[in-house]
């Protein structure tokens, strides 16, 4: 916590990580370099000297293994959190993640539950290139078995591992890498909404522009810049990429009549693909304008950082899409 | 060799042993027709020929141990002792079944035997075993953990991390080879460098043993010798079984990769027929004996078919049903 009474989006995980750590001897933390190099990018600094060994787990680079017992370890009782340092190195635990824990409990016949919560550093922005920039979330959240979380606020960052942890199923939960050194005030409260809510972060008539992770802050900064233009965007927090809160979202549309979908995923087969289905599905009749999408351009992230910024959507964007929207090019 | 495991050679305990191979045996020849009837669809691999291998390792697990197996578990299950209603059931596709219909063949499951599943992605339950063993080692529980997995797994990732992992953190999983010589169609010698699987685990520091994996008290005695190790807290074991699959490797296969003259040569080696004829030339059992227990495993598969074909089929509204807990949220 810094001397002005803010807490980052990091140490709101950490304090989430701590207080699950404490309250519930089930919860150990579990992945690479989570112990003594305290997290590739220091949500669990310290966590080792405080808990042990034992409930805070260095793992070899072994993605498939150690999130794969993560799974085991949930099916016999315990409640673990397992951490991949990005969502492009779950690919290696792709089959443990789709083919296990998404499975055990209807291809059981409801017999074997896997409580695991799987975190996992998502996007770009950070010059890391293709291997370590990817938005790889609608990937899970298309998977029926598996709960998708992306906390974008520091409220969310820290309470929703702790509701995480009570689900009785699979939950991923990806925290977007320009997000860690966000800071806001201490959440009061000891909880956030349900985890499986949208919320509306900023509330207008005239368009509703969703998003969740790393697109949040830019939705909300093209809102403000919209606002000076006399154009009123509703935002919405996704939060929850799987399940849906269609119901928020339809909500929100069937007011404002208009939407545009910020997302970080590239275009094609993205989640702004199936909200703007769903908004089709749902509102069509209430739409003023087509669905419009802002996503990352369809080439794998690069590292210069004007070509990465190139590729990601910004606010710029957002604003032109809500401005078509409007017709008032 | 210690007490703890002399193996039991009394005509009781081989008679046992007999009659567990028997069950899968026969009961998989009742799968093999209900297939051909197309009772039972989709794959259906069977475990013929390698029965001596889930006998002799399961006799030597206790209840608080948790197993996980491969797509060819039907003889896993029963040795385990879940129903054989539940399974046969769970075969046609009935929601008696033990994963309700869910699963079918490859995904028998019974928690409450600590029996959590068939696996059908090779290799892909191993990590599961690494986890389950870990659980128990945080709990201070008394359990280990087997899993079963073919000569194929070995090549896999998920092999090597899992190996390494239970290594490192010493913990009490049975790591089962059932080297039947084939991973599906590819022979072992053109799928590995080096066919002595043993040198893998000797690779990670752990303690390994090769048995005569068509000879269910070789198989027993390596079972109790390896068990015995890690109860004691030495890690884990790797238990290579060499064994052979008389049948095809699933419904669909023409076999053209092996010789019929290999297929025969392994048949004399049959481990229900080896132990049935030393038995019986020892003259710890007569003829009469071995006829019982084949009567008696017949009219046990007739009453679990009948009950398996009894059950009703799951109604389609609840095809959502075990999605999630407490509901069918999509």
């Amino acid at each position: 916590m810094t001397a002005d009474g803010q807490i980052t989006y990091r140490e709101a995980l950490r304090e989430a990580l701590r207080e699950a750590l404490s309250a519930d001897d089930r919860v150990f933390l579990m992945g690479e370099d989570v112990g003594r190099y305290g997290g590739c990018y220091a949500v669990s600094k310290g966590l080792l000297a405080e808990f042990g060994p034992e409930r805070i787990r260095d793992t070899p680079l072994s993605e498939s293994a150690f999130v794969g017992a993560g799974i085991g370890a949930a099916i016999a009782g315990m409640r673990p959190v397992v951490e991949v340092m990005t969502v492009n190195f779950s690919l290696l635990a792709l089959d443990q993640i789709v083919n296990n824990a998404a499975t055990l409990r209807h291809m059981s016949g409801g017999q074997v539950g896997v409580p695991v919560v799987i975190r996992m550093a998502t996007g770009a922005g950070r010059q890391l290139a293709a291997q370590h920039s990817h938005s790889l979330e609608a990937w899970y959240a298309h998977v029926p078995g598996l709960k998708v979380l992306a906390p974008a606020t520091i409220p969310d960052a820290r309470f929703m591992l702790g509701a995480a942890l009570r689900d009785p199923d699979p939950v991923i939960l990806f925290e977007h890498v320009m997000l860690y050194n966000a800071s806001g005030p201490v959440p009061d409260g000891a909880g956030c909404e349900p985890i499986d809510r949208a919320v509306v972060r900023r509330a207008g008539r005239d368009v509703s522009l969703i998003a969740y992770g790393g697109t949040l802050a830019k939705a909300l900064e093209a809102a403000e810049a919209l606002a000076g233009d006399g154009i009123a965007a509703e935002v919405v927090d996704l939060r929850s990429l799987r399940p849906l809160d269609e119901a928020t979202l339809l909500e929100s549309v069937r007011r404002t009549r208009r939407a545009v979908v910020v997302d970080e995923g590239w275009r094609s087969g993205s989640l702004a693909a199936e909200i703007s289905a769903r908004l089709m599905e749902g509102a069509f009749w209430q739409l003023d304008a087509p669905v419009a999408r802002v996503c990352a351009a369809e080439v794998p992230i690069p590292y210069a950082r004007h070509l990465e910024q190139a590729a990601l959507p910004q606010p710029a964007a957002v604003v032109a899409a809500a401005k078509a929207a409007m017709g008032a090019r | 060799m210690s007490e703890a495991v002399k193996p039991h050679l009394s005509s009781a305990h081989l008679l046992g042993l007999l009659r567990q191979m028997v069950r899968i045996r026969r009961f998989e020849a009742k799968c093999a027709e209900l297939y051909q009837a197309e009772k039972i669809r989709g794959f259906l691999h069977l475990y013929d020929g390698e029965e001596a291998v889930a006998v002799g390792v399961e006799g030597q697990l206790r209840p608080e141990d948790s197993i996980v197996s491969t797509y060819r578990e039907h003889g896993h299950a029963l040795v385990r002792g879940l129903s054989m209603a539940a399974v046969m059931a769970e075969m046609l596709g009935k929601r008696e079944g033990c994963s309700r219909g869910r699963g079918g063949s490859m995904h028998i499951f019974d928690v409450a035997a600590r029996f959590y599943g068939g696996n059908a992605i090779v290799g892909g339950g191993l990590p599961l075993a690494v986890g389950l063993a870990l659980a128990t080692r945080m709990q201070r529980g008394p359990g280990i953990s087997a899993c079963f997995f073919g000569d194929g797994a070995v090549a896999e990732g998920e092999f090597h991390e899992s190996m390494n992992l239970a290594a490192l953190w010493g913990l009490p999983v049975l790591f089962v080879c059932e080297n039947n010589l084939y991973a599906m169609g590819t022979a072992l010698d053109r799928a590995q460098a080096c066919t002595d699987l043993r040198g893998r685990a000797e690779s990670y520091g752990m303690p390994a043993l090769t048995v005569d994996g068509m000879n269910v008290v070789a198989v027993e005695a390596g079972a109790a010798r390896a068990i015995a190790a890690i109860r004691s807290g030495g890690g884990p074991f790797f238990l290579e079984c060499r064994t052979y699959r008389f049948r095809a490797h699933s419904m669909f296969d023409a076999q053209l990769y092996r010789e019929r003259s290999e297929v025969e040569a392994w048949r004399a080696r049959c481990p229900i027929r080896l132990l049935s004829g030393w038995l019986q030339d020892s003259g710890m059992a007569h003829a009469g004996q071995i006829a019982a227990i084949e009567a008696a495993v017949d009219s046990e598969i007739a009453e679990a078919t009948a009950a398996a074909e009894a059950g009703e089929w799951e109604p389609v509204g609840d095809l959502a049903r075990d999605v999630y807990a407490g509901g069918d949220r999509q």
